[in-house]
Formats: C-alpha cells, sequence, structure tokens
C-alpha cells in the first residue's frame, strides 16, 4: 500500500478548518445480551455464552433486556438527551459471518434518546460542548480470527473462525452532530471526548468501558474545509480506534492526509478508513456494496420502548453528578495540586484513580500508580493504563507496600504480574514468592554466612566502624535476591557483629 | 410498465446474497414487474395521514429480567456447523470489510 | 377393536382416560395408518421413531395414578415449521435438511408436557410459501380427496395427515391462510389464533408479524382442545399476549348445543361478491348461512371497503419480513453449505448455498423483499403497505361494530390441480384474498368444512371475529358444525374416497 502523504499539522490547520463526528460505541455490563438470557462475559472460551438468539437459529426470537433500556436511558440524560416517549427497534440488514442472523437489531428513526450536549473540559481548563444528536440501542455483532495469510488481518487470509459470545452484547451507539470550531485542538478534543463520555459510563456504572476489551469503540468522522468555505468537506470514518492516545493520532493524522490531497487539488474520498495502531496510520476500508442499502424496517419481533415519565423521572434524579462538578470536587478532595490533577485528567486516569482512593488507598499513593508506573508500562506496550490493573488491585497493592510486606522495588515487579494478568497482588506476591524476607532467622542465617566470610569487615564494626556495615548488607541482601528490609537487615547484622 | 431491469434484479441478487443464472434474472424481471405492478396501488390508497401498522397488536414495554439462563452447550452450538475449528466456526475467506 | 384412526382426539382421549385404550395402541395404530397411505398422500416428511416410548411412558405414568392432560397420549402431527428435538426441522427447505434444534418449539414443548405423543413432521410449502404444498423441496403432498390435486398450503401435509386418519390432531402456521386454505380444500378444521395468543417461539419465522401457530384437526371441539394446550402467554415471545384465556373446548362444547346461534350478528363483506367464487363454493357458503339464518341468527351486510388491497399488501410486507428471516440461512451456523469452487469467498459461498438450497419460489420472494424495503423503495412499498394495513382494520373495527362475526367462504375455489397455477405466481398469490386480511389485522379466524361444491371437492367456511375473541369462534363454528352433521347424518370426510390403505 502506498504510503498517504501528509502536510504538516500547523500548515494543515493554517488552510482548512476541520470539523469532527463521533460515532461512540458504548457496551453494557448488564449480566445477559440485549436480547437473550446467554451470560454477557468477557474472556469465556469460545462460543459458550451463547443462547439460540445470539445464533439466530431456526424458530428463536429476541426479548429486550430491560437493564439494557434503563441504563440506555440513564446514558442519554447523562448525555443532556430528551428521551423518546415511544422508541422502536429496526432490522439493519447486512450480510456478515459475523452476525448470526445477517441483520442487527437497531434503532432507526426513532432513538431511545436525542438531541443532548455533553461538555468537554481541554487541557488548560477550556470547556468545549459537543452536541449529541443521538443515543440509540443495539446489539454487537460476533469476533472474527483471520487465520493465514501474513498478517493475520482479514487480507490475504486463507479462512475465518468466528465466535459469537460478543453477539447480542447490548450497546449504546452515541452520535454526534458535526463539530466545528476545534481547531488545533481537534486531535485533543477527540481524546478528550472519548474520556469524558468513559468517565460518564463509568460513574453510571453502566459499562467497564475498558477501550481495550472493546467496551469502549470511538469511529472519528473528519472532514476538512478551505477558511471561508461554508460548505463542508468531504468526510471519512476512521474505525478501529480502540485506546484513547489513537483517537488523538488518528484524527491528527487524517487531518494531514486530507490536508495534504486538498492543498494538491485532489478529493476526499467519502469512505471508511481503519486505523492501523503499528504502524500510526489509516487505511482504506473496501467500499462495501452493502453499505449504502441496509433495508431498515420496524422490527416485528419486539414492541416499541415507551418509558413512563415516573421512569425517567426516577433515573434522572439517580444521575451522579457532572463531569466537570465531578472534577471540581475531586480536586478539591485529593488536596493535589493543579499539574498533578491535570496530570490524571489528560491520562484519562480520574476514574481509575477515584475508585483506587473508594478501596482504601491514599490520593497521593493512587496517583502516583496510575500517572507513574502504570502510565510507563502501557506506554512501553501500546496499552491504556486503566486496562492494566483494577483499582482493586492497585489499592491491594499500596497496602502491601505500606504494611511493609512489599518495597517499592518489590512492588513494582508484583505490579508487571498483575499487569501480566498473574492475578492480584497479593496472588503474585504467593506465587512468585516476593513478599519481604521477615523472617528474622533467614536474615540472620545469610547474615552470619556474610559475615563470617569477611572477617575484617566483621572486626571493623566490632571497632565501632558502623558504616562497614555496608559491605554486608549488600551481600545478605544480594542472597536474599533483593527481597529482604534494607534496614531491618542493618539492625540484625550490628546485632549479630556484636554478639558473634 | 414498472422499473423492474435485468440489472436491478441482479443486484437485488447481490444485496440477497442469492446467485442468479441469466435464465433466473430474466424470469425474475418479467414476474417482479408483473407483481410490482400489482402492489404499485398500495401507494395510491394508503395516504400518509394514515398511520403505519408495523405490530397487529399494540403491545409495549415488554421486556425480559437480567437474569442469566442456562446457556447452549459448545455441543449443541458447534452441532449444526458446516465446518468448525478451535471451538468456532469457520469460513472461508471474507476478504471484505469488517463492520 | 374398532379403526382408532377414525376416533375423533376428544373420544380417543376418553377412552385413554377411561383405560379402554393404551396410548402405545392408539400410537401403533396411527403409524401403521400412515406406513399404510402416506406413500401415496406424502403428508408426512418424518416419522418419528421414539413416538411409541413416548406412548408407552404416557401409558406408565397414568398407570401410576398420575393427574395428565385432556389429551395425554393423543398422537400429535406436527408441521416442519416448528422445532423439534428428536426430529429434523427443515421448514420444507433443502437448505435445512437434516438440521436438528437444540430446543423445541414452544407449542411443541407444551404439547409433550400435556402428554401429547408426537408422531411426525408433516410436509409444507418451502419455508411457508405457498398455497398448495408443490413448494416443499422434498416433494408435494396430495389431496385425500383427489389425488390429483393438491391439499392447499403452506400447511398442506398437516390437513392432509388430519384428513386421511394418520393423526388425530396437527400443528399449522397460518402467515396468510396456511392453516385455514389447506383446511377449505380437505374438509378439515383449521384455526389461526388472536396474533399473540400462540407462541411463535419455535417457529421458522416466515414472515414475523403475520405468522401464528394454531390447530388443523377434524372437527372444531379437537382444535379447541389443542388450543388450550398451545395457547397463552410466553415470556419467550414478546408478541405474546400476557393475558389468560377461557377454555377454548368449554367454548366449543357450549357452542355445539346451539344457542349462541340465536341473535348471532354475522357480517358478509359486500367486496367479497359470490361473482368472484367457484359456484359450487358460493352455494356451499349461501346454505350454511340460511341453516344458522333458520337457528336464529341474523346476516348483515358489512362493507371493507379496503381488503381488496389487502393481497397486494400482503405481498409486500411478507416477501419484505421474509427476505430478512430467511438471510440467516447462509451456510455459516447451520445448514447446507455449496462451495463453488476453490478459495471462494464468504460472499461467494453464501450465494451459492443460497442459489442451490432454496427453491425458486422462495428466491422470488425474497428478491421481491429485498426490492421493497430497499433505498428508494421503502415508503412506496413498505411504508404504504403498513398504512393499508392499518386501513384493514379499521374496516375490521367498523364491520365489528355492526357483528359479532364475519363469515366468508375460505377460499374462491375448491382445491385446484399440481402445476395449475406454478406458472402464474400473481394469480396464486389472488387466492388468498379471503385469508389474508385476518393476518393484516391480527385478528383470529377459523375455517371449518361447510359441504362439498359441485366437483365433489370439499368446501370450507371462514369465521373471523374480532382479537382476543377466539372463543366466540370456537361456539359459533361449533353451533354451525353440529348443525351441517345433523343435516350430512355424520362427518363429512365420511364421504372422502376410501384411500389404498384403507379395506
Ligand atoms: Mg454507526
Ligand atoms: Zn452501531
Amino acid at each position: 500500500m502506498a504510503k498517504d502523504k501528509l502536510l504538516s499539522f500547523e500548515e494543515a490547520i493554517e488552510l482548512y478548518e476541520p470539523v469532527l463526528g463521533f460515532e461512540v460505541h458504548v457496551e453494557l455490563n448488564t449480566k445477559t445480551k440485549m436480547f437473550s438470557d446467554a451470560p454477557n462475559e468477557f474472556g469465556s472460551d469460545p462460543n459458550t455464552n451463547l443462547s439460540p438468539v445470539c445464533l439466530g437459529l431456526p424458530g428463536s426470537l429476541p426479548v429486550v433486556n430491560g437493564t439494557a433500556v434503563r441504563y440506555s436511558i440513564s446514558l442519554g440524560l447523562a448525555l443532556g438527551c430528551q428521551i423518546a416517549e415511544t422508541s422502536g427497534f429496526a432490522r439493519k440488514n447486512y450480510f456478515y459471518p459475523d452476525l448470526g442472523k445477517n441483520y442487527q437489531i437497531s434503532q432507526a428513526d426513532d432513538p431511545i434518546a436525542f438531541e443532548g450536549a455533553v461538555e468537554v473540559e481541554l487541557a488548560g481548563g477550556d470547556i468545549v460542548t459537543i452536541p449529541i444528536e443521538r443515543a440509540h440501542m443495539e446489539e454487537d455483532a460476533g469476533k472474527l480470527t483471520h487465520v493465514g495469510g501474513a498478517t493475520g488481518r482479514i487480507q490475504g487470509a486463507e479462512y475465518s473462525l468466528v465466535d459469537y459470545n460478543r453477539a447480542g452484547v447490548p450497546l449504546v451507539e452515541i452520535v454526534t452532530k458535526p463539530i466545528f470550531g476545534a481547531e488545533e485542538r481537534a486531535p485533543e478534543l477527540a481524546k478528550a471526548y472519548v474520556q469524558t463520555i468513559r468517565d460518564i459510563v463509568i460513574s453510571l456504572g453502566i459499562s467497564d468501558a475498558k477501550m481495550e476489551r472493546g467496551n469502549l469503540r470511538c469511529d472519528a468522522n473528519v472532514s476538512l474545509r478551505p477558511r471561508g468555505q461554508e460548505k463542508l468537506g468531504t468526510r471519512t470514518e476512521t474505525k478501529n480506534v480502540n485506546s484513547m492516545r489513537s483517537i488523538e493520532r488518528a484524527v491528527r493524522y487524517e487531518i494531514q492526509r486530507q490536508a495534504a490531497i486538498l492543498k494538491a487539488g485532489g478529493t476526499i474520498t467519502q469512505e471508511t478508513r481503519h486505523w492501523h495502531e503499528d504502524t500510526g496510520a489509516t487505511s482504506p476500508g473496501r467500499p462495501k456494496s452493502d453499505a449504502d442499502d441496509y433495508r431498515y424496517f420496524p422490527e416485528p419481533d419486539l414492541p416499541p420502548v415507551q418509558p413512563s415519565a415516573e421512569l425517567i423521572a426516577q433515573l434522572r434524579a439517580a444521575l451522579p453528578e457532572k463531569p466537570a462538578v465531578r472534577r471540581r470536587r475531586l480536586m478539591g478532595e485529593w488536596g493535589f495540586t493543579e499539574l498533578e490533577f491535570q496530570d490524571v485528567v489528560n491520562g484519562g486516569l480520574l476514574s481509575e484513580v477515584e475508585a483506587t482512593v473508594a478501596a482504601g488507598s491514599s490520593p497521593a499513593a493512587a496517583r502516583k500508580w496510575w500517572t507513574g508506573e502504570l502510565t510507563r508500562i502501557a506506554n512501553v506496550e501500546g496499552r491504556e493504563a486503566s486496562d492494566l490493573a483494577t483499582p482493586e488491585h492497585v489499592a491491594q497493592l499500596q497496602a502491601l507496600v505500606e504494611a511493609g510486606t512489599l518495597t517499592d522495588k518489590l512492588a513494582r515487579q508484583v505490579l508487571e504480574g498483575v499487569v501480566a494478568g498473574e492475578g492480584s497482588p497479593q496472588q503474585v506476591v504467593d506465587a512468585r514468592g516476593l513478599a519481604v524476607v521477615s523472617d528474622d532467622g533467614a536474615l540472620i542465617a545469610a547474615i552470619d554466612d556474610a559475615l563470617q566470610a569477611q572477617p575484617d569487615v566483621l572486626q571493623k564494626i566490632r571497632d565501632g566502624k558502623v558504616q562497614a556495615a555496608g559491605a554486608v548488607i549488600g551481600a545478605v541482601m544480594k542472597a536474599m535476591r533483593g527481597q529482604a528490609d534494607a534496614a531491618r537487615v542493618r539492625e540484625l547484622v550490628l546485632e549479630r557483629a556484636a554478639s558473634l | 410498465m414498472s422499473e423492474i431491469t435485468p440489472e436491478l434484479v441482479r443486484h437485488l441478487g447481490s444485496l440477497a446474497r442469492i446467485e442468479l443464472s441469466d435464465d433466473e434474472v430474466a424470469r425474475l424481471t418479467g414476474q417482479l414487474d408483473a407483481i410490482v405492478d400489482n402492489i404499485a396501488k398500495v401507494a395510491e390508497v394508503a395516504t400518509a395521514d394514515v398511520a403505519a401498522m408495523s405490530h397487529p397488536l399494540p403491545l409495549a414495554n415488554v421486556f425480559r429480567d437480567d437474569v442469566v439462563g442456562e446457556p447452549l452447550s459448545l455441543e449443541q452450538a458447534l452441532q449444526n456447523a458446516p465446518d468448525a475449528a478451535d471451538g468456532r466456526f469457520r469460513v472461508t475467506a471474507i476478504m471484505g470489510e469488517e463492520q | 377393536m374398532a379403526d382408532l384412526t377414525r376416533l375423533t382426539a376428544a373420544s380417543l382421549a376418553e377412552k385413554l382416560a377411561a383405560g379402554e385404550v393404551s396410548s402405545v395402541e392408539a400410537t401403533q395404530a396411527h403409524l401403521d395408518r400412515i406406513a399404510a397411505v402416506d406413500g401415496e398422500l406424502g403428508a408426512f416428511l418424518h416419522v418419528n421413531e421414539h413416538a411409541l416410548t413416548a406412548a408407552a411412558d404416557i401409558d406408565r405414568r397414568r398407570a401410576a395414578g398420575e393427574s395428565l392432560g385432556a389429551l395425554a397420549g393423543v398422537p400429535l402431527a406436527i408441521k416442519d415449521v416448528l422445532v423439534t428435538t428428536d426430529m429434523p426441522s427443515t421448514s420444507g427447505s433443502r437448505i435445512l435438511e437434516g438440521y436438528m434444534s437444540p430446543f423445541d418449539a414452544t407449542v411443541v414443548a407444551r404439547a409433550r408436557a400435556a402428554g401429547l405423543v408426537a408422531i411426525g413432521k408433516t410436509n409444507m410449502d418451502e419455508f411457508a410459501m405457498g398455497s398448495s404444498t408443490e413448494h416443499s423441496a422434498f416433494g408435494p403432498t396430495r389431496n385425500p380427496w383427489d389425488q390429483t390435486r393438491v391439499p392447499g398450503g403452506s400447511g398442506g401435509g398437516s390437513a392432509a395427515a388430519v384428513a386421511a386418519f394418520e393423526a388425530p390432531l396437527a400443528l399449522g402456521s397460518d402467515t396468510g391462510g396456511s392453516i385455514r386454505q389447506p383446511a377449505h380444500v380437505t374438509g378439515t378444521v383449521g384455526m389461526k389464533p388472536t396474533y399473540g395468543g400462540v407462541s411463535r417461539y419455535g417457529s421458522i419465522a416466515l414472515a414475523s408479524s403475520l405468522d401464528q401457530i394454531g390447530p388443523a384437526t377434524r372437527t372444531v371441539l379437537d382444535a379447541g382442545l389443542l388450543h388450550d394446550v398451545i395457547g397463552g402467554h410466553d415470556a419467550l415471545d414478546a408478541t405474546s399476549l400476557a393475558e389468560s384465556w377461557p377454555s377454548f373446548a368449554q367454548a366449543a362444547r357450549e357452542g355445539a348445543r346451539g344457542d349462541v346461534l340465536k341473535g348471532l350478528r354475522i357480517g358478509v363483506v359486500r367486496e367479497l361478491p359470490d361473482s368472484g367464487m367457484q359456484p359450487g363454493v358460493a352455494a356451499s357458503f349461501r346454505a350454511s348461512l340460511a341453516a344458522m339464518e333458520a337457528q336464529g341468527a341474523e346476516i348483515v351486510e358489512i362493507s371493507a371497503p379496503h381488503f381488496e388491497h389487502g393481497v397486494a399488501a400482503y405481498y409486500v410486507l411478507m416477501p419484505a419480513e421474509a427476505s430478512s428471516n430467511l438471510a440467516r440461512f447462509d451456510s455459516v451456523r447451520f445448514g447446507m453449505r455449496v462451495t463453488p469452487h476453490a478459495g471462494a469467498t464468504v460472499e461467494e459461498v453464501m450465494s451459492a448455498t443460497r442459489a442451490a438450497g432454496l427453491g425458486e419460489e422462495v428466491k422470488r420472494r425474497i428478491i421481491l423483499g429485498t426490492y421493497a424495503l430497499s433505498a428508494g423503495y421503502y415508503d412506496a412499498y413498505y411504508g404504504s403497505a403498513q398504512r393499508v394495513r392499518t386501513l384493514i382494520q379499521r374496516d375490521f373495527t367498523d364491520a365489528f361494530a355492526q357483528v359479532d362475526v364475519i363469515a366468508t367462504p375460505t377460499a374462491a375455489s375448491t382445491a385446484f390441480r399440481f402445476g395449475e397455477m406454478v406458472d402464474d405466481p400473481l394469480a396464486m398469490y389472488l387466492n388468498d384474498a379471503t385469508t389474508l386480511p385476518a393476518n393484516l389485522a391480527g385478528v383470529p379466524a377459523i375455517s371449518i368444512p361447510s359441504g362439498l361444491s359441485d366437483d365433489g371437492l370439499p368446501v370450507g367456511i371462514q369465521f373471523i371475529a374480532p382479537a382476543r375473541q377466539d372463543a366466540k369462534l370456537y361456539s359459533v363454528s361449533a353451533a354451525l358444525e353440529a348443525l351441517l352433521q345433523d343435516k350430512w347424518g355424520g362427518a363429512l370426510l365420511d364421504r372422502a374416497p376410501r384411500l389404498g390403505g384403507d379395506a
């Protein structure tokens, strides 16, 4: 594939005004699927979370998950939307092997929520209002694995395998109106918008919101128009963007790519583009012959949803505070400096720190773990910090440090184990045998060995040259493979030197 | 005369994933044309002020409790599969765009 | 012992309950009958090899003093549109040949729970598309009255099975008349309940907003007994009505006494004139009306001006929904797979499979439905058809303000010959004009035998009631059934020609 020509971002913005639009899919964390009682569970063996409905088996019929409807209404309200008095399901017809029925049950003309607005805070505290067009309910598709061929990608694959566990997982798709005026902060705004949606669904408790697992997925629409032109430019829709930093990069890339084409006098093709995390570039998706004709029609198997005013009032009353209010409150509660707090916000780690504090950690320690070691690992691995560990695990890790079970250095090793999926910090400590050796007997044996191996040092200590103890402490720490508390070793060395 | 052409029938066949022979296209073009002329009458009777009826009886808010049921066993899930591997359904190359 | 296959389900059930016969004996008698006559008729696609085991289990439970359902031990034939765990379910299509469902349709599960013995799966037009059962991928079913003629469709197998005494009871599905029209041409009883009155879960969907499951039997009482077993709310079908229903068997028994006809207002549709019917059909219809009038019923002409658009609306809605419902037959998770050449893509495999696995009528309707839904045509076709549906429902509402039930001949003509309609789909579609308004409006309708036409073939009369008043249909049609059987001196089916298996 030919490499795209890119204009510098600065020149692109000078010449063109970027117009953005987002479609964010949120997977709801209900116990069962949208239209059947099959488990909605991540990480199970392939094709074990299925009901006849998930496979589209002959004769199967969908029934709506009432909890998913309530979650969707709550989300709509949190997005400042109106809730439809009557909202129906519709079939979106297209053939694809990850769809059990070869239609997706979605919503067409009458989404559950419409006409809202979300305030997004940029670094430095500027607030941008993002207009929301609609939020509608639908079901997720299954998962394809492409086998054979060089890349594991769909192109060139020999065959594909289908796991329908994800098929039928409840989704809410949030669609924005065109967003103007972002200018050079368009990439940052894209990221901040998705972070805000993430904060909202987490505070509502309606999604696990792990981008890495696809709980939260963003399609970014980007178009450019020459300065002073009213008519919107042709847009592209970039899919497959599954981390916060990728959203920022993908939007920046599309702006630079489209600007280069426009500046050279070319035209933008309206198309779906795919983001490639590895190359940091987008590539055109295959134009699909069916894509323009989904043959929507009202889902005859499902009666409409008509939420009562009472239900809406009840869900509205239960909404968590607005993101901006919440930020101000947390900043006050945690006592962070402006800079420390921005660090957390920009890392998209507000909910993680909050949950870690709730799980018993001090705000300072929670911030330190999330913006420090976890962010470092995330950058190295090209993942999201929030996907690496749970707040409960971080709080437990910090508790182990404070109890003296782990040194800082050991704690970092334990965290690596947690990130590698070896279990909770305590499980990693047990499995890897990483705890500080607090058994004095074992330490004394090692100290006695070290002292006897270095009689001159022993003599110096006895002579009162306490700083000579360093050589013995080093040897003991080495013998204990670092799993000893250095201060305790020092105490014991002095004691043993006096008594030997 | 309605607007049914062989090209349209061929396109419909591809949307519906049904490979049609030239004979079938020709036959369906004629038959569809007659049927479509007949059903075009529906547009004349039903004026826009009449509500569209998608469900024969007016139900609303039919919901299921969010309680997990017994899922199909893997064996049941795959028992009718034309091809399967590694506990999954196997299909030939897709070479299309992922949704 | 008297021939057990000639008994109605109600009297067989009485003998079973009284211990006069066992379910094994009754089931064996029907299996023998199937073995004797089904080679000619082709009503069954599959005969249940587990039927005698199920029958023996019922006998054992009865002997143990367990309290069993009213129909326990009675054999039941099941239209192949309904999925079953112990027999293949094909919906008459090659693409589903050998398909084994991991679950039973709700109506099948309820029938089993009530002790009915599933005796086999009956033939049908492929995916219930047709009025003749000629469109089954596995060969036609023949009409027991005249084997050169069709048994109606799509449920020709179920109707022929009960008409030929291969089973006392059968299940059918009715999207535009598929239970009632076969009843009409085979001299049997077929009931389409109120939409939502019987669960659709496990019925391989043709058109979801039109499909209903119902009984195919030889008597009104038998239909009521079976309806009592299969009906009622099902949480697995979101369009299932939550209310409780009266006993339909009770309604039939009360109706048979005849009082219901006194003062009953029966509507006759002006827009379905006798001139549109085969003369023998019209004559039989008029004779039935006269018989009821003589018992105190009042015949009232009503107008249903939009019925004439029903066929056009139906042939938009049904193919549109079907094109979507049948998209799942794609060779990925179940069913046939045809790989046209090495290295074929999924799209090519799907297209080749559907080309090979679906019959001509199915393809025609899928293409038609795809067209009706596709961009630019939706409003003109699907949208308008849904509005016609509203107009037809208003016709019914206006009519039922004046009358208690509406009566029509079930179909305009008696059974046609094989091949007569195959090349003219439009003519075949127009043949459904009398039955499909009830599907479009969701109201209940029943067909019972009204006599023979001058060609010696059976004719049915259809009664239609307001939504949820299925019980009224049972009482009214049981009343007419009693009158006519008095007049005939027995059941209409007694006049059917003897089949090869009959001594
Ligand atoms: Mg979308
Ligand atoms: Zn979507």
